[in-house]
């Protein structure tokens, strides 16, 4: 049942990718572009997603998961520097393609072989990182 | 076009549906880099198959959409290969130093008012609207 429902949760993730317009790498970079002709798009998604995200998080405050044994603890409040230097990356790379991981997986199956260039890269340097945090980590 | 935020709230309930059911059934955060990234680096091999369940979903159901609908949105992909290889890198690497990305921080950890969340998305947020300015107004790449 866990395995139907993570398939169930990928799936209208992917359709909401492709309905909000963020599996378009135009409208992505449109956002980030406000330099030129900005597109808030993104700002709608962001807002219609937190909404029912929201609702759960409360919801998850006097239950458990219907089908595991408790939810997900907090990360440790710590303001780090892999979380700020990995985010900043991630910034410049998304600005740069127009994807990251989640659209980039949903239009994997059409979207032409550049997503494939952009997904094997994204890929390896996944396998990488553990190595570069490993010296992130290391006392300066 | 003007209907765009429209859809963007609609496709935006989906995905935090998505997140939701994740959540509530399974008990899981809903972050794409950190759901992948386990499966490259070995960190989440004890539960694997749900990984595999919810990319096979992630990437099978819009195929299946664009096969049983005929509508194919252009994810109007640069041709620029070397921006592609690099924005991957960046991508694969930030993300999974970062712990998350657009769906895990974004999405799951601002509206748990995690501040965490909040930080590293304001960061890929300032970092790309530079990276864009950089790349499309001053260099021209894209």
């Amino acid at each position: 049942m866990r395995l139907f429902f993570a398939a169930l949760v990928g799936g209208l993730f992917g359709t909401g990718l492709m309905v909000s317009g963020m599996t378009d790498t135009e409208k992505v970079r449109g956002f980030l572009d406000v330099f030129g002709a900005w597109d808030p798009t993104l700002m709608f998604v962001m807002a219609g997603a937190i909404g029912p995200m929201a609702i759960a998080w409360w919801w998850a405050e006097t239950h458990t998961p219907l089908l595991a044994e408790r939810f997900p603890d907090r990360a440790t409040p710590d303001i780090s520097r892999p979380l700020v230097l990995g985010s900043a990356l991630f910034g410049i790379g998304w600005g740069l393609a127009g994807l990251c991981p989640g659209p980039a997986l949903a239009v994997l199956g059409f979207g032409g072989p550049g997503v494939w260039i952009f997904g094997i890269a994204m890929v390896l340097g996944m396998w990488i990182a553990p190595r570069v945090r490993g010296r992130l980590d290391a006392p300066a | 076009m003007q209907t765009d935020w429209i859809w963007g709230l609609m496709g935006g309930g989906l995905i935090g549906l998505a997140g939701a059911v994740f959540l509530l059934v399974n008990g899981r955060i809903m972050g794409a880099s950190g759901l992948l990234g386990g499966l490259i680096d070995g960190s989440g091999r004890s539960n694997a198959l749900e990984r595999i369940a919810f990319l096979a979903g992630l990437i099978g159901v819009p195929i299946g959409i664009v096969l049983l609908s005929g509508w194919r949105p252009d994810p109007h992909v640069t041709s620029n290969i070397a921006a592609l290889v690099a924005g991957g890198l960046a991508v694969g690497i930030g993300t999974r130093i970062a712990n998350g990305c657009t769906s895990g921080h974004g999405v799951c950890g601002i509206s748990r008012l995690s501040l965490r969340g909040i930080v590293a998305t304001l960061v890929f947020i300032t970092s790309g609207i530079a990276s864009v300015a950089i790349f499309r107004h001053v260099l021209g790449v894209i």
